[in-house]
């Protein structure tokens, strides 16, 4: 096992880094994706609501793997070429954000409506009481939701290795298949997930026992 | 428009559709197994046992925290080494018990926790013995809490049997890349059929679900 970081510990790094910085990327925009939609979801407009609630439901409901596949075989074909990388954060973004937002929305309804109608009551319009009222405290309801959503996106970020996204997965895909030892190169790529991993779990399991 | 019609051929369509039963047959014995094994894990993590339960939890957390995807490969890929050999659909089934089992003993535990101390107090002060409190009063409430994170649970292994294709299990995914493997032009058609088949089972459980929320409310 020791053998497995000591020799291809350059390629192992290389794959955490991609993993990370993945992740990380998907995260800011599948927040900034999600968190529209989900105020679309609330706004008192029929049409906007039946949009958000399409986009949700569609990606929510089919595979990370067939999105990304989406992205790295057909859309290269019709549109632009596309590597691995972006192809595959493509995909995690579309699909992190639709739990992304129905996560935000949670958030905004248990707002009580009361904050809502004191702020209307006092002259702000609907969106300046959604952005100085009604999402400052929304925002505390969903940090432990989105620190989950966060490390679910660390593991789904995996699904990268089927498009040659280069991140951790497929960099111990591809030293298992050269080297054999797939045993005991799994068991370190494993290792280094849980690097990532575990201690956020254990935080979000703090902050929410904190929170509630 | 003639390459649409062909692409959705009877024989294609029939070839994805034996696809689709084999996803569903891997769902289906998945969620069987990981249900009861995730509860009896989410149990013994909530009663507190000495060391097994501190044990068992620690593995649980492990499991989880892991991509379904390096389980998979390590069971299909890694465990051969060792000499446990196992075919797709087998290595898929295990790998996929697995981490959903972990992911199961966790809303189950969550499930009983939220359920008041004071309805174990009263069951114990009208004579229970503590077996019977869970059984009779405690589980049944936190079965109701339990529904929908199980459900979306249940949803996300069905979209992860995906995941299975990598490991040659000829399910949805796999066939959809064998049809337009031979031909490129079905390639649009052949996602388009993926979404949408993944969709309809998918969605169908999630209202499925609301629909169970509602009655039990």
């Amino acid at each position: 096992m020791i053998n497995v970081f000591t020799q291809h510990w350059q390629e192992l790094l290389v794959g955490f880094g991609n993993t990370l910085l993945c992740s990380v990327i998907a995260l800011f925009f599948s927040l900034i994706i999600g968190s529209t939609f989900a105020i679309f979801e609330v706004l008192p407009y029929k049409l906007l609501h039946i949009i958000g609630r399409i986009y949700i439901e569609v990606f929510r409901n089919i595979p990370l793997l067939v999105i990304g596949m989406f992205f790295y075989i057909v859309v290269p074909q019709f549109i632009v070429t596309l590597d691995g990388f972006t192809a595959g954060t493509i995909g995690l973004t579309l699909y992190t954000s639709s739990f992304i937002a129905e996560t935000v929305r949670a958030g905004i309804q248990a707002v009580d409506d009361g904050q809502m109608e004191g702020a209307r009551a006092n002259g702000l319009t609907f969106m300046q009481a959604m952005w100085h009222i009604i999402l400052p405290q929304a925002f505390r309801y969903v940090i432990p939701p989105l620190g989950n959503q966060f490390i679910n996106l660390v593991k789904n970020s995996s699904v990268l290795a089927f498009v040659a996204g280069f991140d951790l997965m497929y960099q111990g895909d591809t030293i298992a298949s050269t080297t054999f030892d797939t045993f005991n190169t799994y068991i370190v790529v494993g290792i280094l997930y849980l690097i990532i991993t575990l201690p956020l779990s254990y935080y979000m399991r703090y902050l929410e026992k904190k929170l509630a | 428009m003639s390459s649409l019609a062909e692409a959705y051929s009877w024989i294609n369509l029939r070839y994805l559709l034996q696809g689709l039963l084999v996803t569903i047959e891997v769902s289906v014995i998945s969620i069987i197994l990981s249900f009861i094994l995730g509860s009896i894990l989410g149990i013994i993590r909530y009663i507190r046992f000495p060391f097994v339960s501190a044990i068992v939890g620690f593995i649980i957390d492990l499991i989880r925290n892991l991509p379904l995807l390096l389980l998979l490969f390590f069971t299909y890929f890694g465990l051969p080494q060792v000499g446990i050999k196992m075919d797709p659909l087998t290595a898929a089934i295990a790998a996929m018990t697995v981490f959903e089992s972990a992911m199961i003993a966790e809303i189950v535990r969550s499930g009983i926790q939220a359920v008041d101390l004071g309805q174990m107090e009263g069951a114990r002060s009208v004579g229970m013995t503590y077996w019977q409190g869970l059984r009779v009063i405690v589980l049944p409430q936190a079965m109701k809490k339990m529904i929908p994170p199980l459900v979306s649970q249940f949803i996300s292994l069905i979209k992860d049997t995906s995941l299975a294709t990598i490991i040659v299990l000829p399910e949805l995914l796999y066939r959809a890349q064998i049809i337009y493997g031979q031909n490129t032009r079905y390639m649009v058609p052949m996602f388009i059929a993926l979404a949408v088949m993944y969709f309809v089972v998918c969605y169908a459980l999630s209202l499925v679900a609301s629909g169970l929320e509602r009655r039990t409310n």
